[in-house]
Order: C-alpha cells, then structure tokens, then sequence
C-alpha cells in the first residue's frame, strides 16, 4: 500500500512538473522581451532567423544581424498571417513564431561559432546530406524564385496556426534540398568594409592613442574628410598610404594592436561626427617639420593637434 | 701559442662582423632601391599620362563628330584619374601640390559628364569647347614643366628619396630640382582661376560647414554656449569641470567647443555655433557596459530625446547597432513626403539607454522653409520606370539632394532576387535620379 501511495505521489509530482512547462512551452529558447526592429544584432536576431527558416520564409544565412534580406521575411510572414506589416518584430509574431517552429539554440550557436556551413536548419535529422554542395545551391536559388511568385497570394486571418502546420511538410521536403548557412556577421556603414574600419582604426591608433577621445575622433574626421575631397585619393587604403600623408603610416606605428576606443572613434567618425569642421589636414605645432602646413587655414586646436583646411 | 690563437680569433671575429655589416648594408640598399623604383614608377608614369592627357585632349577639340568625341572623352576621363593615382603615390603631401590634383579631379568630372551625355540632343556649348580648349593649353603647360623635371631627374640621376629627405627635414632653403619643378606646376594650376568649368561648378557639394552662411540669430558668448550645453545634456547643477574653446577667429566654421568632464569618466563634448548658439553635435567618451536594451526600446529613447529638444514630424530613417550602441538616424517627415537632407543623428547606449551622441549639422544647414514642385507624374507611372527585373515591395515620396540641387522623387524600394534596392524617380519629369544598392550584413571573413 505505502509502495502504491509512493507511485501516486511520483506521478503527481511528473504531472505537475510537466504542468508547470506546458504554461510556457518552449521558454528555454524564447525570445527576450524586446521587439526587434532592422539594424539589430544580437541572440534575438539568430533566434529569430532560424525560426524563420524552419519554416521557410527565410532564405538567407542565420548571421544575427537583422539585415534587409530578414527584413523582407518578416514581412512576408506577417503579410502570410495577417499581422501588421511594419518589420517590427513584436510579441504577437514572437509567440506565433515559438509555437510553430523549433529553435535549437545550442546547434545553432555551435555552428556560427565555429564559422562552418552545415546543412539547411530545418526540421530534418541535421547530421546527414554534406555532399553535393554547389549543386544544392544552385537549387536553392530556384526554389527562392519559385517562392516570391507564390507569396502574396493567399491571405487568411483565421486558422493561422494549422496554416504554418500545414505548410511544413511541403517546407522540409524543399528544406532538404537547400544548403545555407549559419555564418557570423556584422553591421557596417554604408560604403565601408569591417576592413576598412579597421585600418581606419590602425591610423588613428598610430596617429592619436595619446590623444583625448574628441582628438581621435578628429583625426579620424580628417581621413573621412580627405575621402570626399577632390584633392586626395577616394579610397580609405588611397588616403593612409599616401607617402607623408601621416607620420604613423612613415614610422610603422599603424601596425600597432589598435584598441576598443580607436574603433569607437572612427565608427563615430564615419557616421557623421566632425569635430574638426571639414578639415583635410592637421599637425602637431611642436614637431611640424613643414612650413607650407602652416599657411593652411586652421580650424580649431583639439588636444596635440591643430586642424586645418 | 695564446697569443696567435688570439689574434686568429680576433681576426675571425672582425672578418665576420665585416661580413654582417656588409650584407645589412647590402639589404639597406636593396629595400632604398625597391622604394626609390615604386617612386620612379609613379613619377614616370605621371608624365606620361599627362602627355597623353594633353594629347587626348588635343584630338577632342579637333573631332567633328559626336561618335567619335565621347569615347574621346571618356579617355579623357580614364587618363586624369590615372594621373591623380600616380600623384597619390608621390611623397607629395609635405608640398603645396594639392591643386594639382584637384585639376586633375576636376578636369576628369567635366569630361565624364560631357562624354555620358546624349550629344545628339545636347552638342557642346561654345563654352565648354573653350573650357577644352583652357585645358589644352594648362594640361600642355604641366606637360612641358614634368617633361623638363624629368629629363633633368634622368641627365643628373635625381632619387626621388633625396626630395623626400628635403622635404621631411625643411630646413629652408630647400634647392632640389624635383621639389622645385613640382611646385612650378602648382603655381601654374594655381592661376587656373579663368578656366570655366560650367556646369561642374555648380554641382559643388554643399559646404555644410560654413555655419555663418546657414544658421541665424545672433552671435553669443562663451558663457552662454557654456550655459547652452549643460541645458542641452540636461544637467541641473555645473559640474566643476567645463571648458570653453573655440574655433579659429577667421574659420567658417564657427562655433565654441565644450568639454564638459563628469565625475565618473565621462567626458562630453559639444560644439555650440556662436551665430545663435545652436548645438551642432554632442559626443560622451563614456565606456558603455553590456547590452540591456534593444534597438527599439533605444528608438524610442531617442524619439522621446529629439522631442525634448524641440524637433517635430521626425521620423526613422535608418536604425543600426554596432557593438554597445544604437545609432538612429531620423529624417522630418510631413504631408507624406520624407525630406532626406533634413536628418539628424542620435547615439544610444545600449547599456542603459542613456543618450550619447547627437550630430545636428545637416538638419541645421539644410532645414529651410520650401517650395516644392507640383508632382506632375503619378506613381503608376514613376514605376514603369523603374527597372521591371525588380519587385517594388515600399514606395513614398522623397526630397532628395543629387548633385547638389534637391529634387522631389518617388522613392521605390525593392529587390532583385536577394539583393534590396532603393531607387528614385524624379516625380516631375520621370528621370531616374539615383539608384543604389542598399547594404546587407558583411559576413565576418575571419
């Protein structure tokens, strides 16, 4: 009898214990409370992503940056289920997200951790097909196009959840012919490259490191003010490496390790901050050997440096 | 026995450091040679692009018919930005050579934009044939100059290192051939003033820094700029550190630089236009810790952050998070048409959503009251001009500045297979005015 009482109590506590997940299924993956909006990186963006192609409105590669391709899901799936079309992820889309679709969290972490390509994520066992890659490829991109003539034609409010159900089986049997991927990435600005940021960055470091913050910024304004000038080069490698241009490119300090506020400085730079007023020269008063740099019309003295047009 | 033992030693060793000195000298030399070449190269090179230029240039006036002027002119093109590369490659930087290169720039704008256009229905102007025929007689003036520098540099075997050494180390006065005949040239462009570059000069970007010319109201003083920012930044009592600096008497780029250290490592700076005291921007240099909100919530922010400051019918034009904070950039917005040269720049921090950069100079400058054109083409009809390989998914109307001049558009935006596009139709006459490619995530290469 107490064996019995033992039993019942075990399966009392499962049921409640299995009671309490159901309330929130799928918590463990769930998305953060924020709506997310074009622009953002981050766990919410991957997450986001996945789900979005699990169930095939999303084509492109899980990066975790909410970019124009995740932009052009998210409003298809909304237009599809009859939310508001605006791109803003909001909780509605979330939880309509989180119960038709799965997130592994932990696969797709490995993967964009890792930097490799494994198969399409989907609802498919995930460690067969690594073959036939170009191939694969070439497919998915037919299959995009065969989609974008298939949206935009049906549109229900109503039954959404057995619509996204009913849509899976014919989702994965296109899912396992797709090959993409889950690859890092980042947000730049527009007209420059990670790498151009970077050895903007190097500049500044070799060039200001001793300088206040507002100072590397200013150089940093300098090197973007010299891009759209008519009298220097146009590109960021043309503007540095310009013989005598600037005494950290002569003397070899640019290859230093540049530091977190150098790229801070230049990415404030490029997205429009000038301290130095459209100024394309500067130099340091104590130790300018040329006497032409003198007669350039100065601007404004920023720590060390005198800035000039 | 020691002693010769010594000596055999001593002599090994002085024959091996003999040896070692040698070759670093050796190597010395053959890293001078490779740099001293790459000079050579890009100095003979410009010279012989600026003869072709000339040449190029010579046949062009010569040419009758339009088939054949605009490929002329597109050579034109081609050789002048040759030649600006080759300048760029030149230890040049020390020396007045920079309206050389701005010749250069300008000479190959002209002739890009007269060898696209459609000669047929716009011939040359008589103009235009006298700007080339200028540019002739300046480009053949240049030639001459490098021709003689360089038959001197090749008789007296100049090194181009030399004039770097003279110009790195000026101690007046500097006598080198090559320095000497450089800045001959530049004297040269320098009276260049009376050649009309047309329709070119009017295309001049707007200098946005020339607050005198833009902003109104009246000139204040540096205690009110002080008192200015620590309103704009919302600080109730003055911290103790505030520094007023300001910009160069005769600059027109007016304005009083704040700085403004708080306790607890931050530093703001600001710069405050002496005509009328407006905040042109706002930067904190404050570390910011780890992501607590997102993109949005920090629109929000900065929405609640602009009406603060007395903007109104703002709207978000382009959103991005790049490490720890948010950079929102909002566009004014009424009756339906966005204004694109009207923008502001707000930073979020994305640790606790606090406000920290604000970049005001393009709304300042351009925000004016206008006159728009009537739109005298529908949207069905803008859209047939828009490239039919693309599906439009967004549209709205759209000042925007091209080429210097503000035109009312019909903005599409829409994809072609993955890639998104933004594209503008002119809403008054149907002309393309800009497309471009709109930027994806860069995947990270390493």
């Amino acid at each position: 009898m107490n064996k019995f009482h033992g039993i019942v109590k075990i399966l009392l506590a499962c049921f409640f214990l299995a009671a309490s997940f159901d309330i929130k299924p799928n918590q463990a993956h769930a998305f953060t409370d924020q709506v997310i909006q074009k622009g953002a990186v981050g766990d919410d963006v991957i997450e986001l992503q996945a789900r979005l192609q699990y169930i095939g409105f999303y084509n492109g590669d899980i990066d975790g940056v909410f970019g124009w391709r995740t932009y052009w899901a998210v409003r298809n799936f909304q237009y599809e289920f009859g939310l508001e079309v605006d791109g803003l992820v909001g909780q509605k889309m979330k939880d309509m997200l989180v119960k038709a679709t799965e997130y592994d969290e932990h696969y797709v972490k490995k993967h964009l951790n890792r930097g490799d390509t494994p198969r399409h994520y989907g609802g498919q066992p995930r460690d067969e097909t690594q073959v036939k890659k170009n191939q694969k490829n070439r497919q998915s991109k037919q299959n995009q196009h065969a989609k974008r003539g298939q949206q935009g034609q049906q549109r229900k409010q109503t039954k959404q959840r057995q619509q996204i159900q009913q849509k899976q089986p014919n989702q994965a049997q296109q899912q396992q012919r797709q090959m993409p991927n889950i690859q890092q990435a980042v947000n730049t600005p527009k007209g420059f490259s990670e790498n151009d940021i970077k050895l903007m960055s190097n500049a500044v470091y070799g060039e200001a490191r001793g300088e206040p913050y507002i100072g590397q910024v200013a150089v940093a304004a300098v090197i973007i003010n010299r891009l759209n000038s008519a009298s220097f080069p146009n590109d960021v490698a043309g503007v540095i490496f310009e013989p005598r241009a600037f005494t950290a490119v002569a003397d070899g300090q640019i290859w230093l390790q540049p530091n977190e506020t150098a790229r801070k400085a230049v990415l404030d730079a490029i997205n429009g901050w000038d301290p130095t007023g459209g100024s394309t020269y500067y130099f340091n008063p104590d130790t300018a050997t040329s006497g032409w740099i003198w007669t350039r019309p100065q601007v404004i003295q920023i720590g060390k440096h005198i800035f000039a047009h | 026995m020691i002693r010769s033992v010594l000596i055999g030693l001593l002599t090994v060793a002085i024959a091996a450091t003999g040896y070692w000195g040698y070759t670093e000298h050796q190597e010395k030399n053959a890293i001078l040679i490779k740099a001293e070449n790459n000079y050579q190269r890009a100095f003979h090179q410009l010279t012989y692009h600026i003869d072709q230029l000339n040449d190029e240039i010579g046949s062009a006036l010569a040419m009758n018919s339009k088939k054949s002027l605009s490929p002329s002119l597109a050579e034109v093109w081609r050789i002048a930005s040759n030649a600006r590369s080759d300048v760029g490659q030149l230890p040049l930087s020390l020396m007045p050579f920079n309206k050389t290169e701005e010749f250069l720039s300008k000479i190959g704008d002209f002739s890009y934009r007269v060898a696209v256009r459609d000669l047929d229905k716009e011939p040359l102007t008589k103009e235009e044939v006298d700007t080339l025929r200028q540019l002739h007689k300046k480009s053949g003036e240049i030639k001459k100059e490098l021709r003689r520098v360089q038959s001197l540099a090749l008789k007296n075997n100049l090194r181009w290192m030399d004039v770097e050494l003279a110009l790195a180390s000026e101690d007046e006065p500097m006598d080198n051939t090559i320095v000497d005949g450089f800045k001959t040239v530049e004297k040269n462009i320098e009276d260049e003033s009376e050649v009309k570059w047309g329709s070119t000069e009017e295309i001049q970007i707007r200098d946005k820094t020339n607050l005198n010319k833009y902003l109104s109201g009246k000139p204040i003083s540096a205690n009110k700029a002080k008192e200015i920012a620590l309103k704009f930044i919302g600080s109730k009592k003055s911290p103790a550190n505030v520094k007023v600096d300001e910009t160069n008497k005769n600059s027109n780029y007016a304005v009083y630089n704040v700085t403004i250290d708080r306790s607890n490592d931050e530093t703001i700076y600001m710069d405050i236009s002496k005509k009328g005291g407006h905040p042109i921007w706002m930067l904190s240099s404050r570390d910011i810790k780890e992501n607590k909100i997102g993109l949005n919530e920090a629109t929000k922010r900065a929405e609640k952050f602009l009406k603060e400051k007395g903007f109104k019918n703002m709207t978000l034009a382009d959103s991005n998070q790049f490490d720890q904070v948010g950079i929102l950039t909002f566009v004014r917005f009424k009756d339906g048409i966005v204004y694109y040269p009207d923008s502001v720049t707000v930073k979020v921090a994305l640790d606790d959503g606090s406000i920290v950069g604000y970049e005001g100079i393009n709304y300042l400058t351009s925000h004016k009251k206008r006159t728009l054109p009537n739109k005298t083409i529908s949207v069905e009809k803008a859209k047939k001009q828009v490239n039919p390989n693309v599906s439009i998914h967004e549209e709205q109307l759209a000042l925007i500045e091209n080429e210097g001049k503000e035109v009312l558009c019909y903005e599409f935006i829409g994809t072609i297979d993955d890639d998104t596009y933004r594209m503008y139709i002119n809403a008054t006459n149907g002309e393309e005015e800009k497309v471009e490619k709109l930027k994806d995530p860069e995947p990270l290469y390493s």
